[in-house]
């Protein structure tokens, strides 16, 4: 069953320094306000994982929060370059960055093959790329058909940590739409925390919609526009205009710092973390 | 990013027109109607777009972010905005779009953008200069390398100078025609890899047996000396180099309509 909790102490709890832990999600239903609670929280030496690092995990990474990344695109979608993200692998500030770097196929399946405590997934993959010479894949032989195919080692993070649009009272867990590989993470996770919108006394699931059972979460916390400025469906839109400003804010080390110390740090929580982004809107 | 240039209009139209029109255009036309198309941000996904929006209704455009069968009114800003999801078909989870669609062979042509391509039109989008002291980190390789491998086609989209096109590689994230000649057949590829390079200038195909990039066509008012010049190899031109049509008075509408939607959409106006 899983805890209801408050975000403060869902990470606390869940999220340890030196941890493994992937902050789920493709475009849609980022956990933008836990991973700021990690930065408020100061986790230190962290392996972050996830297939499309953006702007959160530009701030978790120039927060000094990590210590390597494993993912398959890193960059600020329809934007350009995280520039925290490029400052930390080609100047190693505030750290040096350890990554290691996959195509999404490969890293899609390396989540499905955690979730079904594999110790592999394998495709059709990594071909006609020089990316096999820099990352761990290996190559196999079909044991049928002898044919050559990609072996990608199973993601296991210690900590999965997803945004949602529901859960019931009980804790189970219903999203839709763009919904990424955010199940398979989750599963694939020795612990788990999601953040959803609201908690309702009924989910309304039609049959085959994409629920995460109580009994393989860890914790859920309600943080209401938790996912901002990414998106939930039903909910509000993918704030755009916020990408684009945030390739001026991460430009340099003392504009990013001063952001985070003021918006993140600065505040208690996901609502301060919100009124501070309008105070300083209006006082622009 | 390089200057737009206005170019004179020639026949069809009425209204002068850019560089990157033109490119959208031309890169728009290359997909059939009815095929399904894997469609990458950017440059692919105004071209995907302006050709579902104009002679290719049917096409499918499916993004990674498992949005199949979308059918924006907005261009995206990502791969995964709402827009793509409230507009698809389906939409099915990354697992499933890369496993069962993608390596699945079911796609007819991957659209794709880069920022360094060379004379066999393998790209990089991985880093400029060393991978471990890299000079630029770019975002890297996300669905590109499996769309270059599996679909049946790859039409790539950029912007054409020296800096982008490359006698070498910093980084080959994707393959196209490999070392050219039977490399990419005798390789483990499903597809069968770039058939048209569209860009800003003209437009280059595999030469049938070398594979080595041929320019084929140039836009009006561009000469192929100009193409050779902006390429960083010594870039084969065909006996007989073809002026792409230029922009048609209905294309250029539903393209501006469709940008102006998106630049209002996304500075969130609307």
């Amino acid at each position: 069953m899983a805890a209801i909790l408050q975000l403060k102490e869902a990470i606390q709890e869940f999220v340890r320094d030196g941890d493994t832990v992937a902050l789920e999600g493709f475009t849609h239903l980022i956990p933008f306000a836990a991973g700021h609670e990690i930065i408020r929280q100061g986790r230190r030496d962290l392996t972050l994982m996830r297939m499309t690092p953006d702007v959160i995990y530009d701030q978790l990474i120039g927060a000094g929060c990590a210590k390597k990344l494993i993912f398959s695109w890193g960059g600020n979608p329809g934007v350009g370059s995280l520039h925290r993200l490029r400052d930390a692998v080609e100047k190693k500030w505030p750290a040096p960055l350890e990554i290691e770097e996959h195509e999404h196929a490969g890293m899609a399946a390396a989540y499905a093959a955690g979730a079904s405590h594999l110790p592999f997934g394998v495709l059709r993959g990594y071909v006609g790329t020089e990316l096999p010479e820099h990352t761990t894949v290996k190559f196999i032989d079909c044991p049928f058909t002898g044919e050559k195919l990609a072996a990608v080692k199973a993601l296991r993070p210690d900590v999965t940590v997803i945004h949602a649009q529901k859960a019931d009272k009980k804790g189970s867990v219903l999203m839709w739409g763009v919904v990424g590989a955010q199940k398979e993470a989750v599963l694939a996770a020795k612990r788990s925390i999601v953040t959803v919108e609201e908690i309702v006394d009924d989910l309304n699931a039609p049959p085959n919609a994409v629920v995460l059972p109580s009994w393989v979460v860890g914790a859920v916390c309600e943080v209401k526009r938790g996912a901002f400025p990414s998106y939930a469906q039903g909910y509000y839109s993918r704030n755009n205009a916020f990408y684009k400003k945030w390739d001026n804010i991460a430009k340099e080390r003392d504009t990013f710092t001063a952001w985070i110390d003021r918006h993140v740090k600065g505040t208690a929580n996901v609502e301060e973390f919100h009124k501070s982004l309008e105070g300083a809107a209006v006082n622009a | 990013m390089p200057e737009k240039t206005l170019l004179e209009k020639t026949t069809e139209s009425t209204a002068a027109y850019t560089a990157d029109e033109m490119m959208t255009i031309a890169a728009a036309r290359m997909l059939r109607n009815g095929a399904s198309c894997f469609v990458g941000i950017g440059l692919p996904s105004a071209a995907a777009n302006l050709a579902r929006l104009t002679h290719a209704p049917d096409a499918v455009l499916i993004y990674e972010s498992g949005t199949i069968g979308t059918k924006p009114h907005v261009l995206p800003l990502s791969i995964g905005d709402g827009e793509l999801s409230e507009t698809a078909e389906t939409v099915v989870s990354i697992c499933e779009i890369f496993a069962y669609w993608l390596e699945g062979g079911r796609i007819d042509v991957g659209f794709l953008g880069a920022a360094q391509i060379d004379k066999f039109a393998n790209i990089n989008s991985t880093v400029i200069g060393n991978y471990d002291t890299p000079k630029t980190r770019l975002p890297g390789a996300g669905g590109a390398p499996a769309i270059a491998a599996s679909c049946g086609e790859v039409l790539i989209t950029l912007r054409q100078n020296k800096r982008a096109f490359v006698e070498k590689l910093d980084f080959r994230t994707s393959g196209g025609h490999l070392e050219g000649g039977d490399s990419r057949a005798k390789a483990r590829f499903p597809g069968k890899g770039p058939t048209a390079v569209i860009t800003d200038l003209g437009i280059m195909t595999p030469d049938p047996v070398t594979k080595e990039l041929t320019l084929t066509s140039v836009h009006p008012g561009v000469t192929a000396e100009q193409v050779v010049a902006a390429t960083g190899w010594t870039l084969k031109v065909a006996a007989e180099v073809k002026t792409t049509p230029a922009p048609t008075a209905s294309e250029l509408n539903v393209l501006r309509e469709l940008q102006e939607r998106t630049a209002k959409a996304h500075a969130g106006q609307d």
